[in-house]
């Protein structure tokens, strides 16, 4: 599949990686609509498992969506990677793909602050949609600071 | 006054007056904290959206600043009526990355707790579902069941719903003396006790009513939308993750995947009833066929060591402080380990950057991908099968939120 997605596309396909019996390709970020499209109907990638992110605040760029596609017609799953920036990071919305990358979409525009475009709703959906800050990133705090009530 | 006899002129305008109706966030059918935003022409649901998000309580960051080991008390709250398939799904995770694997006493220990798990969450389930729809004598039921369940896990772990029973590489400590005796005598009842519940129910002619033709969804907008689980098998596809890529030794049980082709709440319901029996046929089949041998990984930096071998040998006393203090180093890599909860797929994303606590946890969990669906199921329908419905779909907002 990987030779077929090279021959198809080269531009789009960046690095297969094969660990933990687990095949992770990496996609460069402008084609992910183009290959999901692709993968879905030429190789039965019928469900998306779930749409995530990773921060490494060291790295450039700094996130990684992570996409979990899956086929039951061929009993296979395969992990999708797309690396964005850090000022504006933004990549292609694959709910035209799958309807159910909705929320998940969401989610990591709530958590991680990374805009999807072209996507129907996108909201925060965890938080209330005043708050500030995205907190699934590093440098968000795991603690807020100690409520003053002389400050009320 | 000369008024009187005329017809007062209908003040309704000419379109139907459309009316917004806030259903939760405090509802008690909607089993927990979920807000519906409902448009209502008369009873008719016009547009439905779920506004979620009320029990988020950061467990993915939580994770981040946990060692490996301590985060597995963190899973059991995610979808705290399938505790032990979280613990299950997130140590398989961990040990995929580390490359150990539990030894065969401790697999069969984990096969025969996450179906008991099972029941525990399908029987939670049909009672409240049943509740919703005006049967109150099945609540009892499944309660007085349920307890047999949850005294079982107390025996094992000490707690009856936050077990943290899996460990990675095993389990925390052998099963107690004599487990054997309360397994088997809930597995021998618990068989006429699923005819109680389908003699009360299954040809019941206000449940038949509320239930058939309810709720459908075609199969292939299910999977577009990321619904898994008994959803999927009540629409007729028999995909279940314990076939399709078996884990802790489900390959070695034989059972059946239930499916129906109905696809609506009733369906769903018989779909659960059927899991229930296949699910007492698994734990029996572990039960049976339990080997001996320890219940944990031989994987000295990973696994704490015995009691006894701690105060007499000095390598493992060393192993034990630098796990107790530090926490065991992951190699750096990611992996998706997926398992079949009570509720469909339950996916655990570990990143790991070489350290002792995990970079990233995500967890794929089935109630956020099942309630998606929701609004297509109930727009168009009446305000009443909302609750059927929502009922049908098994969700667990602490599994929605997280």
């Amino acid at each position: 599949m990987a030779q077929a997605m090279a021959g198809w596309d080269s531009s789009a396909f960046l690095k297969l990686e094969q660990r933990f019996g687990e095949t992770t390709i990496e996609i460069a970020p402008e084609k992910i609509l183009a290959v999901c499209q692709w993968l879905k109907q030429n190789w039965q990638f019928e469900r998306l498992s779930s749409v995530t992110a990773v921060d490494w605040p060291g790295r450039d760029p700094r996130f990684e969506v992570a996409y979990h596609l899956h086929s039951i017609a061929r009993n296979q799953r395969l992990r999708l990677k797309c690396r964005v920036g850090d000022q504006t990071p933004e990549i292609d919305s694959v709910t035209s793909v799958w309807r159910g990358a909705d929320w998940y979409e969401r989610e990591v525009f709530d958590l991680f602050g990374i805009r999807f475009r072209s996507h129907p709703d996108l909201r925060r959906i965890m938080m209330p949609e005043d708050w500030e800050g995205h907190p699934l990133r590093k440098d968000y705090p795991v603690h807020g600071g100690r409520y003053d009530y002389a400050d009320r | 006054m000369s008024d009187a006899g005329k017809p007062v002129e209908s003040k309704r305008p000419a379109e139907p007056r459309r009316m917004i109706l806030n259903m939760g966030p405090q509802h008690p059918s909607t089993h927990g904290v979920l807000r519906l935003i409902l448009e209502l022409d008369g009873e008719n649901v016009v547009r439905a959206q779920p506004d979620i998000g009320y029990l988020h309580t950061g467990i993915e960051k939580e994770c981040e600043v946990k060692t490996y080991q301590q985060v597995v008390p963190l899973t059991d709250r995610v979808d705290y009526l399938a505790n032990l398939s979280n613990n299950l799904c997130y140590c398989l995770a961990v040990e995929k990355l580390l490359g150990i694997q539990a030894p065969p006493r401790a697999e069969w220990m984990r096969v025969l707790l996450t179906e008991l798990t099972r029941i525990n969450s399908h029987l939670v389930w049909l009672g409240t579902h049943a509740l919703d729809i005006g049967a109150m004598s099945v609540f009892l039921y499944c309660f007085r069941e349920r307890e047999d369940i949850l005294r079982i896990f107390e025996m094992f772990s000490g707690q009856r719903m936050m077990t943290s029973y899996f460990r990675i590489g095993g389990l925390a400590l052998d099963a107690p003396r004599g487990w054997e005796e309360p397994v088997k005598k809930f597995l021998d009842s618990f068989p006429s006790k699923v005819d109680e519940y389908e003699t009360l129910l299954s040809s019941n002619p206000i449940w038949l009513q509320r239930t058939q033709g309810v709720g459908c969804i075609p199969l292939d907008d299910m999977l577009d939308a990321g619904v898994t689980g008994p959803m999927i098998r009540a629409a007729g596809l028999a995909w279940d993750i314990r076939k399709s890529e078996p884990y802790s030794g489900y390959e070695k049980f034989d059972f059946k995947v239930p499916t129906r082709t109905a696809g609506d709440v009733y369906a769903r319901y018989q779909v659960r009833m059927e899991e229930f029996r296949e699910s007492a046929r698994i734990a029996r089949q572990a039960l049976e066929g339990m080997p001996g041998g320890p219940v944990v990984a031989d994987a000295p930096k990973v696994v704490l060591p015995p009691r006894e071998k701690m105060k007499t040998e000095m390598e493992a006393l060393i192993y034990h402080f630098k796990i107790v203090t530090e926490g065991f180093r992951v190699p750096a890599g990611e992996v998706y380990q997926a398992v079949e909860s009570p509720r469909g797929e339950l996916g655990y994303y570990v990143v790991s950057d070489g350290g002792v606590k995990p970079w990233r946890v995500h967890m794929r969990t089935p109630s956020f991908g099942n309630l998606q669906a929701l609004p297509q199921a109930i727009e168009g329908r009446l305000l009443a099968d909302i609750i059927t419905t929502l009922g049908s779909l098994d969700i667990v907002l602490g599994d929605v939120d997280r």
